[in-house]
């Protein structure tokens, strides 16, 4: 019940949130939210800590806007797509992946996405280093002007809307109660009967599709897909994202995004814009050693402590 | 060969780079037996227990469960046969509820576990069955515990509440109460007993007190080889077994001498 009420707090704060921020900002926050997100259902509910999930968010957004500009569909069937593209991607990545575990998880997933940048950077299509530039935002259904950036606004939060719910119904399935018995005790697991590297596969799956949505959108939103989105300091930021926030919550990765955004948006405007890597690097550090449980993770554990039983 | 086995080994042997730690171990578990598998540290008890639970895969030797041969087997695809292990370590999961634990395990069999649209509402009809469960082995008023927070008995008992939702034909236990209480033994024990009940239980155990209470049957280890195998009289009796114990005697090494004799008879006989 109270969850229900924060969630309709934030539902009528991002109803009317174009009106007091801008919206170009509030489109930023919410697909790289959404790209948190589904990030954190790999690392937060099923402990596998990927290096790659940049390769996704490119994926998408190369994906859709290669259709945008080329096949001249609308902008939904451009960015579905996009995410059965970065799915199927996630797919092949993620069968050789799962075999692996901790580190070595990691480190495969990195060189697949490293593999994804390459491909990225020599491909025609791509625009190589210059990215695709001017990608339409079309009409949404074939009626719907997008170039406005308020009705864009609310299209964005829609795909965020169903994307925040799928991985919340994921992650309060039958399905998620197994990833979440994996995350606890894998060898328990295998004995209890199930194959753990099919569960952590489709998890995979899902969190890279949810990605190439993201991906997809950001493309619309900014009319732009480069290799900024493939690079590995994209794998890295998302990481950032999520323990900022707190892994393995709900809204961890949904604050953790936007204090980023906001961060990075604030210093880059100002005189220390050239320290943003360092100052970013400063709040890792900080969260890492400080408060390892994210922003939320320590609301958490600050309400149990002071109002809990 | 006329008793029923649930459970065979045939030969069973692991290497780990020069060093034998299993050396072909011939094992009959009959059914509807609590057998025991013995010995001093370092005798392989554990490696033959990950090779039954194919955690550890043998160099050679098979594997037959009911007759079926088991040994290329992955370990899910035994579980799912009805061969269920416990850990040394207790196997739970800390930080779902001790219901959501059994429910886990109750879950697979219903088939909706790759289900990720649906919501985990439908769990609840398990709930009644998990609750059964959770009172077979006292554990009712914890229900909705965190896990993380049970004393270590009763994450035992939990264990056992969980596997015991899959139904097991065979239950694999790795030292069951391995770093308990008095008390705590004493509640596991009378609780392997009553569980064994239409079930076949292999358990590895160093507390002889549970053993001699609890095993029809006793296989001693001493490394990596089956020294001495009979119930708990005529294992306890057997004057090698006191000696694999306590320690080195002149005895054994009589012992061993004259296998090394044997040996060498075979071998020049095969020559």
């Amino acid at each position: 019940m109270k969850i229900n009420k924060l969630y309709l707090a934030l539902f009528i704060f991002a109803l009317i949130a174009p009106a007091a921020l801008y919206p170009v900002f509030l489109m930023k926050v919410l697909c790289f939210a959404l790209f948190a997100c589904a990030f954190n259902l790999l690392l937060g509910f099923v402990g596998l800590l990927s290096f790659g999930h940049a390769a996704f968010l490119g994926t998408g957004g190369y994906v859709t806007g290669y259709l945008m500009m080329n096949a001249g569909v609308t902008p939904e069937i451009g960015i579905i797509c996009g995410t059965i593209a970065a799915g199927i991607l996630g797919a092949f990545y993620g069968k050789l992946a799962v075999k692996r575990e901790g580190i070595y998880f990691a480190m495969v997933t990195l060189a697949l996405a490293q593999l994804a940048f390459f491909f990225y950077l020599q491909a025609p299509f791509t625009g190589g280093e210059d990215g695709m530039q001017g990608v339409p935002r079309g009409h949404l259904f074939g009626f719907i002007d997008l170039s406005d950036n308020i009705s864009m606004y609310y299209f964005v939060l829609a795909v965020f809307i169903f994307g925040f719910w799928m991985i919340h119904r994921t992650i309060h399935s039958p399905f998620g109660q197994v990833l979440k018995a994996i995350r606890e005790n894998e060898p328990r697991a295998i004995s209890l009967g199930y194959n753990v590297n099919d569960y952590k596969w489709v998890a995979f799956i899902i969190s890279a599709a949810l990605a190439g949505l993201a991906g997809s959108t950001k493309t619309l939103v900014f009319q732009l897909a480069s290799l900024t989105d493939v690079h590995w300091h994209m794998s890295g930021e998302v990481v950032l994202m999520t323990l900022l926030g707190g892994m393995g919550t709900i809204f961890g990765p949904l604050l953790g995004a936007g204090a980023v955004v906001t961060i990075q948006n604030y210093l880059s405007g100002g005189e220390l814009g050239n320290y943003v890597s360092i100052i970013m690097g400063v709040i890792f550090v900080v969260c890492v050693l400080a408060f390892r449980n994210g922003i939320v993770g320590e609301i958490n554990k600050f309400v149990k402590k002071n109002f809990g039983h | 060969m006329s008793a029923d086995y649930v459970l065979q080994t045939i030969d069973l042997r692991k290497d780990f780079k020069g060093f034998t730690a299993v050396d072909d171990v011939n094992l009959n578990i009959e059914r509807g037996t609590i057998h025991a598998l013995i010995g001093p540290n370092g005798a392989g008890k554990t490696t033959v227990f990950n090779l039954l639970t194919k955690f550890l895969t043998p160099t050679t030797g098979k594997i037959l469960y009911n007759g079926t041969d088991i040994t290329q087997m992955k370990p899910a695809a035994i579980a799912r046969m009805g061969v269920i292990r416990s850990f040394q370590i207790s196997a739970v999961f800390p930080h779902l509820s001790v219901l959501e634990n059994v429910r886990v395990a109750l879950q697979r069999k219903e088939g909706n576990s790759f289900h990720f649209w649906k919501s985990e509402k439908i769990l609840d009809d398990l709930n009644d069955r998990a609750v059964e469960l959770l009172k077979s082995v006292g554990l009712e008023g914890y229900a909705n515990t965190i896990t993380v927070d049970l004393p270590y008995g009763r994450k035992r008992a939990l264990e056992i509440a969980t596997t015991l939702a899959l139904e097991p034909e065979l239950m694999l236990l790795d030292e069951p109460t391995q770093g308990m209480g008095h008390e705590d033994i004493d509640l596991v024990a009378d609780l392997i007993k009553k569980v064994s009940v239409g079930r076949t239980i292999l358990m590895v155990e160093h507390n002889l007190h549970v053993v001699s209470k609890l095993a029809d049957r006793i296989t001693v280890l001493q490394r990596g080889a089956i020294l001495t195998e009979g119930d708990y009289q005529t294992v306890s009796a057997d004057p090698r077994v006191r000696e694999a114990y306590m320690g080195v005697s002149e005895d054994e090494e009589v012992i061993d001498s004259s296998d090394k004799a044997k040996q060498a008879k075979s071998e020049e006989v095969e020559a």
